[in-house]
């Protein structure tokens, strides 16, 4: 499919633009009327994150545009760096040393690769089977047994949310659907759209309307209105996007609400390890947001299952 | 053409992009001020992970302190040393407090170098800071203009441990701490004492 020929990938990312400018007058606007200290820290923090969002979208925008391969590889990048904040965060031993490095630069790529020549079958087990199967084995011969069992569940999560499930974004590309062939990428950016929108609006109607949170302890952003408010309204956007993906209008409605709760689960999980690990961002690289893995967190839960949906019903 | 400062450019963008590390300037401003940084050490990368974290105008002006038998080896090492990190290479036959070591830093000192210096002698396995040698004691008292600045490397240890050759690609940390003077009188091992805590707490502030 090419990206620029086709009219509803066009629509598509005409809203998008749009979307984005109006964010950026909006925040412009608040800029100028918000004069009082703590509320210009939000509107600041609120205006970084906009000027964030232009540059994901440019360069998410110009992956999508080279076709499979350009996607498949931002996708292996955003995974290889959410893994390094991972393991950052996770106290590992010395004699994980191997293991990690295994981790980085054999297990991360070859998962890419099995999304890039489309070998289903071993893409669906590679990490859960062989991965998990080496790790502790290699580990095991490195002769330290402390912690071991802890030691090894921390590297294997790590692979499984950085690498594992993120590489079910990209593997949308390799489904072949019926009457919608050439056609991924589309569904590629619709489970973007839907899962980032999800979070956005949690954030705004949490900010404007929040009241009572969910998990205290674990998110003081999380709350109720935020919540119902930011998932209803994606899972609507979600249904009447239903003409860019092959689903019917009732079921883009299901498959949209299931895509938000399970980003919101992401989200909730994500966050109950940053606490566990005392900090609130999983790192620095991208301004208002923190780190990669805090801009990813609901994607890692939400891919897979949108991912075993689509190919269960639709192929 | 000279290859060097085009291999310091790569080098220290290559250094950022696998350490991920950053300068976080905790107490110190960046300054071309005359300066020792003193630093923990656990890593083969330590060295360079400092030069590159400083701006590149401070960089020019900083000289690593390190040590003559793993680095003046012929061939790349050497050429990387001498040429392209300005490294003062010296003996540390008797550790950090050789006469001969410490006559060659004082001699750069006075030529108005910063320089950077791995007080422990040796490179520990990153969980605690080793005992300092009295190395830097001898710096303070002979130049007492020269600002020591402490600096704190976290998870270099884990990218590069101790005996591994193969990195991996965690995100470390430089922390730069306020500069330390010996005061008036101070005696050695409480000054050493006093350096080795400055680096501790700016371990302990994450």
């Amino acid at each position: 499919m090419n990206l620029l020929t086709d009219p509803e990938m066009l629509l598509l990312l005409g809203g998008i633009g749009g979307l984005l400018t109006l964010s950026s007058l909006i925040g412009w606007a608040l800029g100028l009327r918000v004069r009082e200290d703590p509320a210009r820290l939000v509107i600041a923090n609120l205006n970084a994150r906009i000027r964030s969002w232009w540059v994901m979208t440019a360069v998410f925008v110009a992956a999508l545009a080279t076709g499979g391969i350009g996607s498949v590889m931002l996708f292996a990048l955003t995974s290889f760096i959410a893994l390094r904040e991972f393991i950052t965060l996770t106290p590992t031993h010395r004699a994980d040393h191997r293991t990690l490095f295994w981790a980085f630069f054999v297990f991360a790529p070859v998962q890419y690769l099995l999304v890039g020549i489309g070998w289903y079958g071993l893409f669906a087990i590679f990490i859960p089977v062989y991965a998990f199967l080496f790790i502790p084995l290699r580990s095991a011969l490195a002769g330290d047994t402390e912690d071991f069992l802890a030691r090894t569940a921390k590297i294997q999560w790590g692979l499984m949310i950085a690498i594992y499930c993120v590489s079910h974004a990209p593997a949308l590309l390799m489904l072949e659907i019926p009457g919608y062939q050439e056609e991924g990428a589309k569904l590629l950016l619709y489970l973007i759209i839907v899962v980032q929108l999800s979070d956005v609006l949690q954030y705004v109607f949490g900010k404007t309307l929040g009241k009572h949170r969910i998990v205290p302890r674990l998110s003081p952003n999380k709350t109720w209105e935020g919540t119902v408010g930011g998932i209803a309204t994606a899972t609507l956007v979600g249904t009447l996007l239903w003409w860019v993906t092959p689903f019917t209008p009732w079921a883009a409605a299901v498959i949209a609400l299931l895509i938000c709760l399970t980003g919101f689960a992401g989200g909730l999980v994500m966050s109950a390890i940053k606490r566990d690990r005392g900090v609130k961002d999983f790192g620095t690289l991208i301004e208002g947001h923190g780190g990669i893995l805090d801009r990813i967190d609901s994607l890692c839960f939400a891919a897979p299952v949108f991912f075993h949906v689509v190919r269960y019903f639709y192929t | 053409m000279n290859a060097a400062p085009v291999a310091a450019r790569l080098l220290a963008g290559l250094t950022r992009l696998i350490t991920g590390v950053r300068a976080r300037w905790a107490g110190a401003a960046p300054t071309t001020a005359q300066r020792v940084y003193f630093a923990n050490h656990s890593s083969h990368l330590d060295t360079l992970v400092i030069w590159a974290s400083l701006p590149a105008p401070i960089r020019a002006r900083t000289r690593p302190v390190a040590a003559a038998d793993y680095w003046d080896r012929p061939g790349l090492r050497r050429w990387l040393a001498c040429q392209v990190l300005n490294a003062l290479l010296v003996e540390r036959a008797g550790g950090c407090g050789s006469r001969e070591a410490l006559r060659r830093i004082d001699e750069s000192l006075a030529a108005g170098d910063s320089l950077i210096l791995f007080p422990e002698g040796t490179r520990g396995d990153g969980t605690t800071v080793g005992e300092l040698k009295p190395g830097l004691y001898f710096v303070a008292r002979q130049r007492p203009t020269v600002e020591l600045v402490p600096v704190y490397l976290q998870d270099l240890s884990r990218i590069l441990p101790k005996g591994e050759v193969l990195p991996v690609p965690l995100l470390g940390s430089a922390t730069f701490g306020a500069p330390l003077a010996l005061a008036p009188g101070e005696d050695r091992h409480v000054f050493l004492q006093r350096a080795r805590a400055a680096l501790i707490s700016l371990g302990a502030r994450g």
